[in-house]
């Protein structure tokens, strides 16, 4: 008999979803381009500008083309499952409220042994960083804890809380399993019948590994980076003219599509993430494009600040052009 | 008497951090106390030094606390004389003019209590004044949120909207007491109070602490204990009765560990846990690493010292009575070693010599390249190192070497490494050897990290010792041909750290290879990189700088390895300091004969020499140079100039021979003439052609005889 407080996969989703809705968090959906992480998707990376409050908890399925291991490795995964929140600007008892969902999962905190160890986050394609910790529990790294201090260049004000949990270890050490792929993702009320995350996404890992690693055609990678790269920099261009231009109303401004933008930048920096798994980028080079997407989600953010608070954004936010 | 708390509430500060940030917050508060008069002497005899001992500190990740019964109610009042306007002014027809009762209101006098003072420029008014001290309370008040915000972190940060201020990690509480009162400070929106917080977990909840002097029995009833040495000691004493239970088991010490754990618990207890033992057949330096660096456990070993498959975790709770942590901790630790071995088994499929290749997209650093060129240039300069040794007579084997330099980069492509970082190098001389790679390229591409630290020991092998060599000259070499010489506390590429292991080979390992010419070999093997564009810093402005830097390492070395007295090391780096182990062993025999009378009295002697030499260069007299024996008139400066062939013909052999103890023996039988000469023979004559020919004399002295050392650098008793 299975017990009954041990959630599967997707019982743990729900029961953090539920845990931060009720603790006035939207709940977004996953975002449906490919990122390295949660902090990437427009809800993070975006939303943590301007001094209005948000909070915001989604599912954020994460994909690192060089971590692949052709499904072979029990801890390790081409694209593994972040639970992401951001609390703007965090609570004073942001760190009551995380233990709490641990307790809301089904950890009893009594009998296990947490600790808060220094971990400074920085993403130099984003140019963003913070300070935090890796929050540990009995040995285990589960959660990155993140004061958001600066985001594509800018000077966060307020700063936010960023919890990053992730979720295939906190399930496997939940039910107690030593491969990834042995977790229960889903079980039958009707006939107790299991699927294993293996059963689920098994089939992804191989072929992704093989994409990413062997099959990706090096030179079509490279085009859709440079097509991908050249569209981003021509909107981002268009914005800046449109933004100094005295004539222009609010309203064109507003619906500028710097969000569509956004999403071209995303696509840059997953193509880049295959062309290094696939070994492709020389020494000289890597240093190069690392620069070149961190100058689009650069310009991104100073846009998008601009056109959130036109007036303000100069003065208010200290501007910094990586 | 009063007793004195502060204690900052804080989200978990960092482990490393928080020694330091103890320390400093401690001598801040004896710096504040002392300016500001609130330091009461203490009741028993104040010993010099015993300046710590009056404060009691206290930190945990979640605070930083000092306490202390030594400081004042209030600031003692202080009478002062205030001066006043001229009498002259003060006063017309003896009746005080308005000056005078205004400078009364000022102070607060009545006009009939100011007295009169005479200073040169006159007679003045002045007025006594006491000024109340104020209480203590209220100076803290004032001042202890500015020193709160002025201490020291490497990293820190913003957390309040306008970000006010800035700190390691956001403050949540503050207890300010005297006695039973609170001081009434604020800092970053937080008002202190009497409400401390125990245990996150064990004790949630403020607690509150009646009276400043119960903070540390308040605390440990809520499951913290304050001081981190009561917490190593538990953590000692736990660690011991764990460790107990397995029949002949020790844990392994280790000092930077045990620090670290004292810093990330409040209530530290420990588990033992096992692992399988078949992971036994992994490296323990791999094992180790893994329960260290990334778990934080301490190994345990068998009684003859080989690792045990056990660990020990040290908590931050009381005890584990279901099990349920020491399982969960054995489920990691089965994870990481699960990965070890994958990546171990993995790695092998490619041996090294297939991983060159894989270095070439590997960034060694921006501006020199990649990997693959670097391993292209250790291989070349290793080589060249091989032969200038063999040169000397001594052996090493040349092909073992080149074989080690190209292979010893591999490792970074390795899946073990990519993991397990601090392991480069070690990882790839363990696999060099599972590869059926000889013992002595295994040999020297483990050790090619090494020394890591001035502790640290130098390579095993003189082949092991010859690749770290080429490592380590090359990053020099490359970085300050791109102008990136260290200065002050910036180091960014620990080059220091390399220099140092450069002069501790040369040194321990007797390889008479020049420092100029390692790193002058070691810049040529840029030569056609394309690094080499960028460099702004070759030529002499390179090998100046590399002097200096060099000269630099040999003095510490010299000094703080070796335990050579300052002046001794001056004396003799300033004859020459190129050729480290020359160096070693001129600077060993000037100790060893420094203490003799004879050494000391040609110190002194050589110094004046050259004193006079210096005055006579500054008044520009001529110096003949080589000078005439037959124009020098006095028996005295015959003698000396009859002598110095002599002496220099059998000092030039011994130094061939490197017999420098000999050799400075020889030269100290110089001194009855030299004493002689002083004593009867006037330098600074008025006859011009004899003055000349008497400095031409002293010079000879001091060139011919300074090349072991200048001995005007030894610092003697006698002026």
């Amino acid at each position: 008999m299975p017990n009954l407080n041990v959630p599967t996969f997707q019982e743990l989703i729900l029961r953090f979803q539920r845990f931060w809705a009720e603790r006035g968090c939207v709940l977004q959906q996953p975002y449906d381009i490919e990122v390295g992480a949660g902090t990437m998707a427009p809800e993070t990376f975006l939303r943590v500008f301007g001094p209005k409050p948000y909070r915001v908890a989604y599912v954020q399925p994460s994909r690192r083309p060089a971590d692949g291991r052709y499904g072979e490795n029990p801890n390790r995964l081409y694209k593994h499952t972040q639970l992401q929140v951001i609390l703007k600007p965090p609570p004073q008892n942001v760190q009551e409220l995380y233990l709490e969902s641990l307790t809301a999962i089904g950890i009893d905190l009594g009998k296990h042994d947490i600790k808060f160890e220094e971990d400074n986050w920085e993403a130099p394609t984003l140019s963003a960083w913070g300070v935090g910790w890796q929050v540990m529990l009995d040995g285990l790294e589960i959660t990155q804890f993140t004061y958001f201090q600066q985001c594509g260049g800018i000077d966060l004000d307020p700063i936010c809380a960023e919890l990053t949990y992730g979720l295939e270890r906190i399930a496997a050490f939940l039910q107690d399993v030593d491969s990834i792929y042995d977790i229960v993702w889903a079980r039958n009320p009707q006939d107790g019948s299991v699927m294993t995350y293996g059963d689920v996404r098994l089939k992804e890992e191989l072929q992704l590994s093989v994409y990413n690693f062997e099959a990706a055609d090096v030179e079509k990678t490279w085009a859709h980076l440079n097509l991908y790269e050249a569209e981003c920099q021509d909107l981002i261009r268009q914005f800046n003219s449109l933004n100094s231009n005295k004539e222009t109303s609010q309203q064109e401004r507003e619906r500028f599509p710097l969000l569509g933008a956004y999403e071209l930048c995303l696509k840059c920096s997953h193509l880049f993430n295959i062309l290094d798994a696939r070994g492709a980028i020389s020494v000289t080079e890597r240093v190069g494009v690392i620069a070149r997407i961190r100058q689009l989600a650069v310009g991104l953010a100073k846009a998008y600040l601009a056109q959130q608070m036109p007036a303000k954004a100069e003065k208010k936010q200290n501007v910094e052009v990586a | 008497m009063p007793h004195f708390l502060l204690e900052i509430g804080c989200e978990e500060i960092p482990a490393r951090m928080l020694d330091a940030a103890l320390t400093e917050l401690t001598r801040r508060l004896a710096e504040l106390l002392t300016r500001e008069s609130l330091l009461r002497p203490s009741d028993a005899a104040q010993k010099d030094g015993d300046d710590v001992a009056w404060q009691s500190s206290f930190a945990t990740p979640r605070r930083l606390a000092v306490s202390t019964d030594r400081i004042a109610a209030s600031q003692p009042d202080v009478t002062e004389q205030v001066l006043g306007p001229s009498v002259k002014v003060a006063f017309k027809d003896g009746k005080p003019t308005p000056a005078a009762e205004a400078f009364a209101k000022k102070t607060g006098v009545d006009v009939s209590t100011l007295t009169r003072v005479s200073n040169p420029k006159g007679e003045y008014l002045a007025a006594t004044v006491t000024r109340k001290g104020r209480l203590a309370a209220e100076v803290l008040a004032e001042n202890l949120p500015k020193e709160i915000q002025a201490i020291y972190w490497a990293k820190n940060m913003y957390w309040r909207e306008g970000k006010p201020e800035r700190f390691v990690r956001p403050i949540r509480w503050l207890v300010a007491m005297i006695d039973d009162r609170v001081i009434p400070l604020e800092f970053a929106g937080i008002k202190a109070g009497q409400k401390t917080y125990g245990h996150r977990i064990l004790f949630p909840g403020a607690q509150s602490i009646p009276k400043a002097d119960e903070y540390k029995d308040v605390l440990a009833k809520c499951g913290v204990i304050a001081g981190p040495k009561e917490r190593e000691h538990r953590i000692r004493k736990t660690l011991d009765a764990a460790t107990r239970t397995v029949a002949g088991a020790r844990w392994r010490e280790d000092a930077e560990l045990l620090t670290t754990v004292v810093n990330l618990t409040e209530w530290p207890s420990v588990v033992l846990g096992n692992f399988d033992h078949q992971f036994l057949s992994l490296p323990e330096e791999v094992l180790v690493t893994v329960m260290r660096d990334h778990q934080k456990y301490f190994a345990v070993e068998d009684s003859s010292g080989k690792l045990a498959p056990h660990f020990l975790a040290v908590l931050n709770t009381d005890s584990d009575p279901d099990g349920l942590i020491r399982h969960g901790n054995e489920r990691v630790l089965r994870a990481r070693f699960n990965d070890a071995r994958f990546f171990w088994d993995t790695d092998q499929k490619t041996f090294l010599k297939q991983r060159v290749e894989m270095l070439k997209p590997v960034t060694f650093q921006k501006d020199l390249g990649s990997y693959y060129a670097k391993a292209e240039r250790m291989t070349r300069l290793a080589d060249r190192i091989s032969a200038a040794i063999n040169v000397a007579g001594i052996e090493v084997d040349h092909a073992a070497v080149k074989e080690a330099a190209r292979l010893a980069k591999t490792d970074l492509t390795t899946e073990l490494v990519k993991e397990f970082t601090e392991l480069q190098g070690i990882v790839g001389g363990l696999y060099a050897r599972a590869q059926g790679l000889p013992h002595s390229v295994a040999d020297a591409i483990y050790d090619q990290y090494k020394p890591e630290s001035v502790e640290d020991a130098v390579p095993r092998t003189r082949e092991g010792a010859v690749l770290s060599l080429a490592d380590k000259a090359d990053s020099i070499a490359g970085m300050f041909a791109l102008g990136m010489i260290p200065s002050g506390s910036k180091d960014p590429f620990a080059l220091r750290r390399q220099a140092n292991g450069i002069v501790k080979i040369l040194a321990e390992h007797g390889l008479p290879v020049g420092i100029t010419t390692l790193l002058m070999d070691a810049l040529h093997c840029y030569q056609e990189n394309e690094a080499e564009a960028k460099f702004t810093h070759t030529g002499d402005l390179f090998k100046e700088a590399i002097h200096t830097f060099f000269r630099e390492r040999l003095e510490f070395y010299l000094r703080e390895v070796k335990g050579l007295a300052y002046d001794v090391v001056n004396a003799t780096l300033t004859a020459s300091a190129d050729d480290v182990v020359d160096a070693v062993a001129r600077a060993t025999a000037v100790s060893s004969v420094r203490p003799s009378p004879d050494f000391e009295s040609i110190s002194t002697s050589f110094k004046r020499m050259k004193n006079i030499l210096r005055q006579a260069a500054e008044a520009n007299r001529r110096v003949a140079h080589p000078y005439d024996s037959s124009a020098l008139k006095e028996q005295a400066e015959k003698t000396l100039a009859a002598e110095i062939p002599k002496v220099a013909s059998q000092v030039n052999s011994l130094r061939a021979a490197r017999h420098y103890e000999q050799a400075l023996m020889e030269i100290s039988r110089l001194r009855p003439h030299i004493d002689t000469f002083f004593d009867k023979v006037m330098v600074m004559v008025e006859d011009e052609e004899l003055r000349a020919q008497r400095l031409g004399l002293l010079q000879t002295l001091v060139g011919e005889f300074s090349s072991i050392a200048d001995f005007s650098e030894i610092v003697t008793e006698r002026k």
